[in-house]
């Protein structure tokens, strides 16, 4: 009994300030998006600078691009889920969820170091010319993201596990998932501006 | 052991709503999934069939992506006009300005400099 | 470049053992440090610095260690200014000179990396720190941990510039390190990538800081306290931070770019491969301009504060105050291209960008007018930050109206990269950022500390910067429409000899200055009994960090204060309810101490000591040991403890009862 009373205070200190953290991470997401920002500038600037080197139509395989879309936007939509399981307090269905959102994040991830693998053994890696310099710098700081993302998704699942659904945890959720969704329209992004316009 | 605690807080009330985030619905992620599905696929056809000239095709593509990040930012990140969101949106809106200026000052400075520094280098128009 | 599994590029040679200057310099940092262990061990006060200083979360530490950390750099950045000045004033009458070019180029590019970002930045973002929760009511800021975290990551990011002293060598590429000349190919050495470590993790730490304050500032204002109701330094301090928060990731993004030019041979800016310098120029410039604002913004705020409290009076204008802020919030992000008018983008561009800056002037301008009439028909107290804000006033019109000379594309085209740019830009930051820095230092030291500082050594301080800041850079401004270029070492022409020397006896005039502050520090410490500020509020102010004791309790208010405008504690007085005694106090809710920031700080130095070095498995496994703290200490969820309601009661009883023989009188 005691501890409930402890932890209800606890929690009301918190709520005083209703918000905060989520606010504070949202305004991390935003200086996020100008760092994007930045490295799409950069890359738009140098996307003609081939240096003799292959140009993106040369390069991308456009069917490998939509599967890594597809995969990013299912794991959008699981996450979602598991937002609405927690929301219902149900943890072992969050479990399941995260686990599909894992899964599709890592495939994502591993597409993508698969597809730098291949671009780097047909001479075409990052220190070919400034387009590939920068191509491989906007899809890495990209896929870096996702990649702690999964990290985070990982550290979730034991604090889940050993604490379950506790306010503080569903604040994490709901801040990874804010963290998840952000990443998603950077590749909204990246295939628009990188992929499509490139093979266009 | 912690479940009686958890129990006790979910009932205090709706920790998502009042932590900024709005409304979280099985249907609004639904709806998202599907419209980016489709706003997807539909730039991913124009390219792979080659089905609109390139004249078209870039603002076309650039159009389809800015619907999709809205889809996004509503049915995902859950964007409203409540008043709990008010400084979201202020922070979002600021970041989009910075991001503008960003993006269209440093391509219309790099190219006019291109163009007076190395004109043999331009793209012939 | 052979490099070793064990040890990366680092040998024995990368101690410069053969230049006695640089020796001399990190004998004396050396036995400083000594001095200070030698110290600690001797008076026991290991522990007492690990609980109460280094493991603090609390604003006002963190603060206070921000302004020691700026002070320090101050100290550095100015020797590195007067080897400049008397570097030139001997070496242009055919001489030589003391340094070589290649050390001469170190201390100019250190120079302005220190002074902007391990004097300035700290030194504004310590004041932030103290200040502005106390002047919304706030117990701290919003995330108390990430607070110390970043004050960590800025003061490791010091480290690595005055490692790069002792180690190796710094760069010579320029404060900025434009490319070409910060590409491999020129800057074989580990210079610029000590440059480029060390800002970026800082950077990290200012980002962080950043996103703390403005949710701090949103979210946790007294009840009552609407946006339009918060004093100016806390407005400025949002504008600020909203500055650092879009601008930081841009030369976070530019000196990754450069990096992976260095380390991976790609080519964002080298000259050949496709790469592109220009974008470099564009892109950090893009973070620059804004950065010169989140500088001296802040600092518009502490004259506004000083104006106002020695003044007597509310300040003019504060509406349009708050405006001209944002204003300049927004226009900083649209000059970025002045600075470089000659790269070549074309009278369409430069016009635009030329304007633009003219523009930003406007704002600026209505602020310098506020002030003047908030002072108007007041009863202005002559006190030491008045002093330092009135000097403001003349000197930044100054540098100001040259500012918008440069503002003129065609004037610029003469006037870029020559000393006239350089006496510019020093008038706008010694008189912008110096000044008001100054000013909120002798202002809120009091607060921080207990006791006001000595005020005739801030008198000397203040006549002996003011002086010697006209005589320093007057000449300098001469010099550049003579001609003269920056960043030389050496120059041959007589006729520029006797203004070099002037410009050296300012420097040492400024030194004075400095001296006088430090003296200044000391002397008050001695004789702190007698400057005691007992009341918390020693200059009649207006905001409520007065409303508190002087030093505020670790929970700042007993009982947060409801506010119903501007001037909130000057209201209070007014109406009589100002705090006093209660006979009860409920229990506070606080952060408790980590030391994680702590450690988190010194893995980065080992970080990027490895990475300049190339020691991966040095730098592998710091990064490992930081995600791997970071994860450790998110599992750790009791960070906060109540302060019990007698604890209050008594610290509050401490507080109102050495004040209580006054109240009888």
């Amino acid at each position: 009994m005691t501890a409930i009373v402890k932890d209800r205070e606890f929690a009301h200190a918190d709520h005083s300030d209703a918000g905060k953290t989520p606010l504070g991470f949202w305004i991390y997401l935003m200086s996020d998006c100008v760092l994007f920002a930045s490295i799409f500038a950069g890359f738009v600037v140098l996307r003609d600078n081939l240096n003799g080197g292959p140009a993106g139509r040369e390069l991308f395989d456009l069917s490998f691009v939509a599967v890594e879309t597809g995969l990013l936007l299912v794991s959008s939509l699981t996450y979602g889920m598991a937002m609405i399981a927690a929301n219902a307090g149900n943890l072992r269905t969050v479990f399941v969820w995260l686990a599909l959102t894992f899964l599709c994040g890592f495939g994502f991830v591993s597409m993508e170091v698969h597809e730098f693998g291949k671009l780097i053994a047909e001479g075409a890696g990052p220190d070919r010319s400034g387009f590939l310099s920068g191509f491989f710098t906007l899809v890495g700081t990209h896929g870096l993201h996702v990649t702690s993302g999964l990290v985070w998704m990982g550290v979730m699942f034991v604090q889940l596990a050993l604490r379950g659904l506790t306010a503080v945890n569903r604040t994490r959720l709901l801040l990874l998932s804010l963290f998840w969704h952000f990443l998603d329209i950077v590749w909204i992004g990246v295939f628009s501006i990188v992929y499509l316009m490139g093979a266009a | 052991m912690t479940k009686p605690v958890d129990k006790h807080e979910f009932e205090d009330g709706h920790a998502f709503e009042d932590t900024g985030s709005g409304h979280v619905t099985v249907k609004s992620y639904l709806v998202g999934f599907v419209l980016s599905v489709i706003l997807t696929a539909v730039p991913f056809w124009l390219v792979m069939t080659h089905a609109a000239p390139a004249g078209v095709l870039i603002p076309a593509i650039i159009a389809v992506g800015v619907v999709q990040i809205g889809v996004h930012l509503k049915c995902f990140l859950h964007m409203d006009r409540s008043a709990s969101q008010i400084w979201n949106n202020a922070a979002f809106v600021f970041a989009a300005i910075i991001v503008g200026i960003l993006i269209v000052g440093s391509l219309w400075i790099m190219y006019h400099l291109n163009m007076n520094m190395m004109p043999g280098m331009m793209p012939v128009e | 470049m052979n490099e070793s599994f064990l040890f990366g590029k680092l040998t024995l040679d990368a101690i410069p053992f053969h230049e006695p200057i640089i020796m001399g310099a990190v004998g004396g940092m050396v036995l400083a440090g000594l001095a200070v262990v030698g110290a600690l061990t001797y008076f026991k006060a290991w522990k007492l610095l690990w609980d109460e200083w280094l493991t603090s979360v609390d604003h006002k530490k963190i603060g206070i260690m921000y302004i020691i950390l700026a002070l320090v750099m101050l100290l550095r950045g100015f020797a590195d200014a007067l080897m400049m000045r008397s570097q030139q004033a001997i070496a242009s009458a055919g001489a030589a000179g003391y340094l070589p070019p290649e050390h001469f180029d170190q201390v100019f590019t250190a120079h302005g990396v220190i002074m902007i970002f391990f004097m300035a930045m700290p030194f504004v973002i310590g004041l932030m720190n103290i200040v502005m929760p106390l002047q919304i009511g706030a117990r701290d800021v919003a995330f108390p941990y990430l607070n110390s975290l970043s004050f960590w990551l800025t003061a490791a990011g010091a480290m690595l510039v005055n490692i790069s002293l002792a180690i190796g060598e710094f760069a010579h590429a320029g404060w900025l390190a434009y490319p070409p000349l910060s590409e491999l190919p020129f800057s074989p050495g580990v210079g610029v990538d000590y440059y480029i470590w060390a800002l970026q993790i800082s950077g990290i730490g200012t980002l962080l800081t950043g996103v703390n304050f403005i949710t701090t500032i949103l979210k946790m204002r007294a009840p009552g306290m609407k946006l339009m109701h918060m004093p100016i330094f806390t407005w400025t301090t949002l504008c600020a931070n909203m500055l650092i928060v879009a601008a930081f990731p841009i030369l976070t993004v530019t000196l990754a770019m450069l990096g992976l030019d260095r380390y991976f041979g790609m080519h964002f800016f080298t000259h050949d491969g496709g790469g592109n310098p220009m974008m470099y120029v564009n892109l950090i410039w893009a973070w620059g301009h804004p950065e010169v604002y989140i500088l001296v913004i802040p600092c518009f705020g502490i004259y506004s504060e000083v104006v106002a409290t020695f003044s007597g009076k509310s300040l003019f204008g504060y509406k349009s105050m708050v405006y001209a802020t944002m204003c300049i919030t927004v226009l900083s992000f649209i000059v970025w291209l002045h600075h470089f008018f000659t790269m070549g983008s074309g009278a369409k561009v430069n016009a635009f960008f030329g304007i633009t800056t003219m523009i930003i002037s406007i704002p600026t301008g209505v602020k310098i007018f506020n002030w003047l009439f908030t002072m108007y028909r007041g009863r202005v107290r002559l006190e030491v930050p008045v002093l330092w804000t009135i000097g403001f006033i003349i000197t930044f019109a100054i540098g100001g109206m040259t500012g918008v000379l440069m503002a003129v594309p065609p004037a610029d085209f003469v006037l870029h990269n020559s000393l006239f740019l350089i006496a510019h830009f020093h008038n706008a930051i010694i008189g912008g950022v110096v000044f008001g820095v100054m000013a909120g230092f002798s202002y809120w030291f009091p607060k921080a500390t207990g006791f006001k500082l000595d005020p005739f050594l801030g008198k000397v301080s203040f006549w002996s910067w003011f002086i010697g800041f006209y005589i320093a850079f007057m000449p300098i401004y001469a010099l550049g429409l003579m001609g003269m270029t920056r960043r030389l070492a050496h120059v041959d022409n007589p006729v520029w000899h006797a203004y070099l020397i002037v410009a050296a006896v300012g420097a040492v005039i400024i030194g004075v200055g400095i001296a006088a502050t430090v003296l200044q520090v000391v002397l008050s410490i001695v004789r702190r009994d007698k400057l005691k500020d007992t009341t918390g509020d020693p200059w009649n102010g207006r905001t409520l960090e007065w409303a508190t004791s002087s030093p505020p309790a670790f929970y700042n208010f007993a009982n947060v204060p409801v506010v119903k405008g501007i001037d909130a504690f000057w209201t209070m007085k007014q109406e009589g309810k100002a705090p006093k005694l209660e006979p009860s106090y409920a229990k506070i809710h606080m952060p408790k101490n980590t030391g994680t920031g702590f450690i988190i700080g010194i893995l980065s130095i080992g970080l990027g000591f490895a990475l300049t070095w190339h020691i991966w498995w040095m730098a592998a496994g710091a990064f490992l040991a930081m995600v791997g703290m970071t994860i450790w200490h998110s599992f750790d969820e009791h960070r906060d403890w109540f302060v019990p309601s007698e604890t209050v009661a008594r610290t509050e009883a401490l507080h109102f009862g050495v004040k209580a023989p006054e109240v009888v009188q």
